[in-house]
């Protein structure tokens, strides 16, 4: 009687809990730098995450060349005061859909637009950030829960990591398994920028380089 | 007005940079007589040497004797506006400035510094020399690279080949091609 009220009590019930949880996140990460190995047919839902400018034209330079029937549907992400970046994915989608003959209504299935609270605005004071920044993170896990992307494209803007960390979430708690590629961004040659790295190091996720720094630095 | 128009459009100048190394073998090599008449007979009026850390001042000349108009500096926070200016862009093989020149598409020559051993620049820079993007050389063979080059063969850099990034995510998904 005595050894089991023992048991029970609440600082051992929190260890346990966390424990587990510990050893899910070590599983989590063990297997998300495991590439596939089977071949796959079925097609994967992406999110794709845009930033701005030089950012979105380098993540749409990859989108064009992915292989349509196998990203798909597409999600793409931009920040809230973004008015570009989703005009300029549309355009590209409608183009693709040009070239594969699809009408309107098949076209609003493989490719959604969506917008996110930015968590800091330029010239934002570090105060208030605090709670835009908590704003965006549940806005985030909103968004990636009602997705649940198997692939996340991003390549650098602060807008991905919220939905990176959502994303790896969703494995963690089990809802579905996914696989965040993180491209970066030509003009971050040598160094990493902030962001990749803090994807990197935390969240496991597959980094590769635009251009041919693939040929001298795979890293997938 | 229409003078001045005229005067810029004639002015095409060469840009010499070496970022932030000491790369006097490069600075020498520029400032011969035979690589700045050459650089003349091509129709630059032009040159601009960023000498970075080297000691090697190169001799400056206003070019009013129809020869090429010299002038160096060591550092600039501006290097970018210099090369948006120049016609021709020779360059140390840092990654930095050769991306940097191509994004720009300004015809470029990279020379390596056989004193660093820096095989990462050098590969980064044959591998691009390969595939035209560029012009690769050494000091001791600037001159003749200079002589026989031809800008018109260089291939433009694509903004960003993201076939490569689209190969390598397929196969960590197990999509087959």
């Amino acid at each position: 009687m005595e050894n089991a009220n023992h048991l029970c009590c609440p600082t051992n019930i929190i260890l346990f809990v966390i424990s587990i949880f510990i050893a899910r996140v070590a599983y989590v990460l063990y297997w998300s730098g495991k590439p596939l190995r089977t071949l796959i047919s079925q097609p994967m839902c992406a999110l794709i995450i845009l930033g701005s400018g030089g950012h979105t034209a380098e993540m749409l330079n990859l989108v064009a060349v992915l292989q349509k029937d196998k990203y798909t549907p597409r999600f793409y992400i931009a920040a809230l005061t973004d008015n570009m970046s989703l005009q300029k994915a549309q355009v590209l989608e409608e183009s693709l859909a040009h070239q594969m003959h699809e009408s309107a209504g098949e076209r609003t299935e493989v490719a959604q637009f969506m917008k996110i609270y930015r968590s800091r605005e330029v010239g934002q004071s570090y105060l208030t950030s605090v709670g835009t920044t908590l704003v965006a993170i549940v806005h985030a896990l909103w968004l990636v829960f009602k997705i649940k992307p198997q692939v996340v494209i991003c390549n650098g803007p602060g807008t991905c990591i919220p939905l990176c960390a959502a994303a790896f979430l969703q494995k963690v708690v089990g809802i579905k398994w996914s696989y965040i590629f993180y491209v970066e961004s030509i003009a971050r040659v040598k160094k990493l920028s902030l962001s990749g790295l803090l994807l990197e190091l935390l969240l496991c996720c597959h980094r590769c380089v635009f251009h041919f720094h693939c040929i001298f630095d795979m890293i997938l | 007005m229409g003078e001045a128009d005229d005067r810029r459009r004639l002015k095409k100048t060469v840009f010499v940079t070496v970022g932030t190394t000491c790369f006097d073998a490069l600075v020498k090599v520029v400032d011969t007589q035979q690589v700045k008449e050459e650089l003349a007979r091509k129709g630059y009026t032009h040159l601009l040497i960023q000498m970075g850390r080297g000691s090697y001042i190169p001799s400056t000349s206003s070019g009013e004797d129809g020869s090429l108009a010299v002038e160096y500096f060591t550092f600039s926070p501006s290097i970018a506006d210099y090369m948006r200016s120049a016609s021709l862009i020779i360059s140390h093989a840092g990654s930095g400035s050769i991306f940097e020149s191509l994004r720009l598409s300004k015809p470029l020559i990279v020379v390596v510094n056989e004193d660093l051993m820096d095989n990462h620049q050098i590969e980064l820079a044959e591998e691009l020399a390969e595939r035209k993007h560029l012009l690769f050389t050494r000091p001791q063979t600037l001159y003749e690279t200079v002589r026989t080059m031809d800008l018109e063969s260089l291939i433009p850099y694509p903004p960003a080949d993201a076939i490569p990034v689209a190969k390598l995510m397929d196969k960590f998904l197990g999509f087959d091609d």
